[in-house]
């Protein structure tokens, strides 16, 4: 299909099944996905997953910001191996669907337990003032600099 | 969504970062704002930063795509004047801008 011509195609198949059927077809041309990836119910699931629970834009092993880079850095440092991670850059959806379900305007953001701690910055100033140690230590994880301290 | 306004503020500065992103030349799209008020005594990170994000909403509906915020109170800011550095761009400009998205 001719690049003019998906375009074409996802224009229609928006128009003819509209916003609330389920079935929807996001702006960009090479990502689309379900209506239900960004609504309430579905991000509740997916922040309730795992204890820890980041949207970033890329994969761990490859974050496409700086600012998600900065999160998952700031978690392997700690040693932090779990977690869940979902790339918005690869789901419209939930890109727009994760900011309206925190009211909170940008991306990377980062939920323990559920619960919405904030963004790349307030992550990094716990890193910087310690309680990001603590706030893992209620999670049941004991961060890796705990253990550098000691040697 | 903020209960809470940024009415006081003693610091306000406003450092545009475009230029460290692969966007065209003069863009206006990533930033970061430093902000030392009274307003924030007793409040939480998060807590500020909302009330930093109310204030700007209308810009980050917009054309802003980035906003890297320092919320501090007068206190913490004569102890610690320091800005962080942003971080280097990893590229996803360049994707998003390649899937003609903001």
């Amino acid at each position: 299909m001719s690049f003019i011509g998906r375009r074409a195609f996802f224009s229609l198949g928006y128009r003819l099944h509209g916003k609330n059927n389920g079935i929807s077809f996001a702006r960009g041309l090479s990502s689309y996905s379900s209506a239900e990836s960004g609504s309430k119910e579905h991000i509740d699931d997916l922040v309730k997953k795992d204890d820890i629970v980041i949207f970033i834009k890329g994969v761990p092993e490859q974050p496409m910001c700086g600012f998600s880079n900065a999160v998952v850095q700031i978690l392997r440092m700690h040693g932090v191996e779990k977690f869940g991670s979902y790339n918005v850059l690869d789901d419209d959806s939930l890109r727009q669907g994760i900011k309206d379900y925190s009211s909170w305007p940008t991306i990377p953001q980062i939920y323990f337990k559920g619960e919405f701690v904030g963004g790349s910055d307030i992550m990094l100033e716990m890193h910087q003032n310690g309680s990001l140690v603590e706030e893992l230590q209620n999670l049941g994880i004991r961060s890796a600099l705990l253990d550098g301290e000691k040697q | 969504m903020a209960d809470a306004q940024v009415q006081r503020t003693n610091t306000l500065e406003v450092i545009n970062e475009s230029n460290m992103h692969n966007v065209p030349k003069g863009s206006e799209s990533h930033f970061k704002v430093v902000v030392v008020s009274m307003d924030f005594e007793n409040l939480s990170l998060i807590k500020r930063h909302r009330m930093v994000n109310d204030v700007l909403k209308d810009e980050l509906a917009g054309g802003v795509h980035a906003l890297s915020i320092q919320a501090k109170t007068p206190s913490q800011w004569s102890q610690n004047s320091s800005v962080s550095q942003s971080p280097a761009c990893l590229g996803g400009m360049a994707r998003e801008m390649a899937n003609n998205k903001s």
